[in-house]
């Protein structure tokens, strides 16, 4: 440490910290399932994957530590990745960094100190070297530790692991580098939590109808933005332009420490072929996201469908329906109908209407204790038609017939 | 020798000259529904992918009728209809009397201006609603302009209601017709459209809960004599 400071002196230090380390390789680990269900935790540093079974979907080893390798830069981490015949492998390849167990140096290998000290006495400088020697020498000069770690790397010895279980609901929380107070950086680290919600998602083939991100604040309650789907979704990109619009709008009081995401409500996803001449679902596919966006930015409520509903107060005799939900079955009403409905009727003070047609008397509701008893006409002002009523309080406009 | 010949009109044809006398043929149309109307639209309807702008001064002269032909037929080839930043309630029992099917209209309601404008462009650049109808008290051209070129990227009919002092305003939208009552009729004035221009107004008849005698709006039920003049304090 002091060679450090003497080499750096603007040098910062931080402790090491193990809790986040462990979760760190458990986010790693959930994200991983996607690949294997076969993921095991090699702590402190490592996660081991067994992934022999999934190697013709990802197109080949090459394809698959590709694959590896730039969803682990996605998730924020700078991955030493390898592949080998055995677990232990390789482990040892990635510490290594070599392409082959031949050429990899001793000190990859797991090995205490002393044998370290003493492989390099005698000119033993990689694994090739090591292997050559007589496995009789090897275990009376070393032990026999050393002899079974060769074997377990070999495959000669089996290395039984315990598979890591993901958890059941997805919770993740990314400390921030410094705090945040602008969209832009609150969205670039959702991003790897939502990256590693795809990977949870993707390994269970399921969707989200609901997640929820939380900008924690110090000494003060977390903000919350919550996110629902019409459908089950695990799409990185448009889950984060709906929190973008959602964060768009929301005054941020005090800059982020950290973020967490959490999702419950998984449901089954298929993922569908697409079809060979346009596809059908497509539009309707269309739709829904372009729901969730409005709703996202403007409020749920504020997006919605319409519906009749058999009742006679005017003003009840329709029914605000989910976004792209069915409507009930339309039911003709007795007498016109404005097409244009006033919200709350507005009480006529002055103004002349002629009176064309009418009254049409409804008089309803006396069991809910907002019984209404009107007399309702067809009136004209100007060239427009209007629906207006006599009440008890007097004349209300109540539509236009536009 | 002998010159082939072709006739002026086949000429013409052949090369993409526009004729000031003669409509655009637009590419997509929705029948209107008012044949009168078709008649005088550049491609026989509303426009499909452009911006068409109903200027109307007042609720309740018909402005809502006189696209229902054209919402009812969307709907019923299953065609989306969002009803973005709508003055009012459009009100379900009487769009489900006017034949729409109310499964595929959408109301979307945006507190403000700018939220309206936004919304409008996503669901034109979706391209998953087949007609937008989109109330804007007050827009700018470059505004307009943003939204002309959503629209042009996909194919549904997008009709915006202003005022009509808008029509002093420049505007991108290729279609612009003003509505004003005329007795039981709508008086539609084309201010804009690719072609000749059109002097007269169009009077149309759409459908109206009374019936008009004389100029006058008078009720089917009722006797000219019982229409009362009725006098709000």
């Amino acid at each position: 440490m002091a060679a450090a400071w003497a080499l750096a002196p603007g040098l910062r230090t931080l402790p090491r910290d193990a809790v986040a380390e462990t979760r760190a390789l458990e986010a790693i680990a959930t994200w991983a399932g996607q690949f294997t269900p076969r993921v095991s935790l090699e702590p402190p540093h490592a996660v081991l994957l067994e992934a022999e079974g999934s190697l013709r979907l990802f197109g080949g080893a090459a394809g698959l530590m590709a694959r590896l390798r730039s969803g682990l830069e996605e998730l924020g981490f700078d991955a030493l990745a390898a592949a080998g015949p055995t677990a232990r492998a390789a482990l040892w390849l990635a510490r290594g960094g070599t392409q082959s167990l031949e050429a990899l140096p001793v000190e990859a290998i797991d090995a205490a100190p002393e044998t370290l000290e003493l492989l390099q006495r005698i000119g033993i400088r990689t694994l090739g070297e090591l292997m050559r020697l007589p496995r009789a020498g090897v275990a009376a000069r070393f032990g026999p530790s050393l002899l079974a770690a060769l074997d377990r790397a070999s495959g000669a010895a089996p290395e039984p692991r315990t598979f890591f279980m993901p958890p059941e609901r997805f919770s993740a929380t990314l400390e921030l580098p410094a705090p945040a107070s602008e969209a832009e950086r609150v969205l670039f680290a959702a991003r790897r939590l939502l990256a590693q919600m795809e990977g949870f998602l993707a390994a269970r083939q399921a969707g989200v109808r609901r997640f929820t991100l939380g900008l924690l604040h110090r000494g003060r309650p977390p903000t919350l933005l919550d996110i629902g789907f019409s459908a089950p979704r695990r799409d990185v990109e448009h889950c984060l332009r709906l929190l973008r619009e959602r964060l768009d709008r929301l005054p941020l009081v005090c800059p982020a420490e950290a973020i967490r995401l959490e999702a419950s409500g998984l449901a089954p996803l298929v993922d569908a072929a697409p079809g060979l001449f346009g596809d059908p679902r497509s539009e309707a596919e269309g739709w829904e996201r372009l729901t969730e966006r409005l709703q996202a930015r403007l409020g749920e409520a504020r997006v919605h469908g319409l519906a009749t509903h058999p009742e006679h107060r005017p003003e009840r005799a329709w029914r605000a329906t989910p976004a792209g939900g069915a409507a009930g079955a339309a039911e003709a009403p007795p007498g016109s109908r404005p097409l244009w409905l006033l919200e709350p009727p507005r009480r006529l003070e002055e103004g002349d209407f002629a009176v064309l047609a009418g009254p049409e008397r409804i008089e309803s509701g006396w069991w809910d204790g907002e019984d209404v008893a009107r007399d309702y006409f067809i009136a004209a002002r100007g060239g427009s038609l209007a629906w207006i009523f006599r009440a008890r309080e007097g004349w209300f406009l109540h539509g236009w017939f536009a | 020798m002998t010159v082939p010949t072709a006739s002026l009109e086949a000429i013409l044809h052949r090369h993409p000259v526009w004729r000031g006398a003669g409509l655009a043929p637009a590419a997509r149309a929705v029948p209107s529904g008012h044949a009168a109307l078709d008649r005088e639209l550049p491609g026989g309807g509303w426009p499909a992918g452009a911006l068409t702008e109903l200027l109307c001064a007042r609720h309740g002269v018909g402005e809502l009728q006189l696209v229902m032909p054209a919402l009812v037929a969307l709907t019923r080839a299953e065609g989306r209809i969002a009803w973005l930043a709508p003055p009012h309630l459009p009100y379900a029992p009487a769009l489900a009397a006017a034949g729409l099917r109310l499964e595929f209209l959408t109301v979307v309601r945006a507190p403000g201006r700018r939220d309206a404008l936004w919304a409008a462009e996503q669901v034109l650049r979706a391209g998953a609603c087949r007609g937008l109808l989109l109330w804007l008290p007050r827009a700018g051209y470059g505004e307009l302009r943003r939204l002309a070129v959503a629209a042009e990227a996909g194919a549904a009919v997008v009709l915006v209601f202003r005022p009509p002092q808008a029509a002093q305003e420049a505007s991108p939208a290729p279609l612009r017709l003003a509505l004003e009552p005329d007795g039981a009729q709508l008086a539609v004035r084309i201010l804009k459209r690719r072609g000749a221009q059109l002097a007269a107004p169009l009077r149309l008849t759409i459908p109206r809960p009374v019936h008009a005698v004389g100029g006058a709006l008078l009720s089917p039920s009722r006797p000219r004599s019982a229409v009362a003049r009725l006098c709000l304090a």
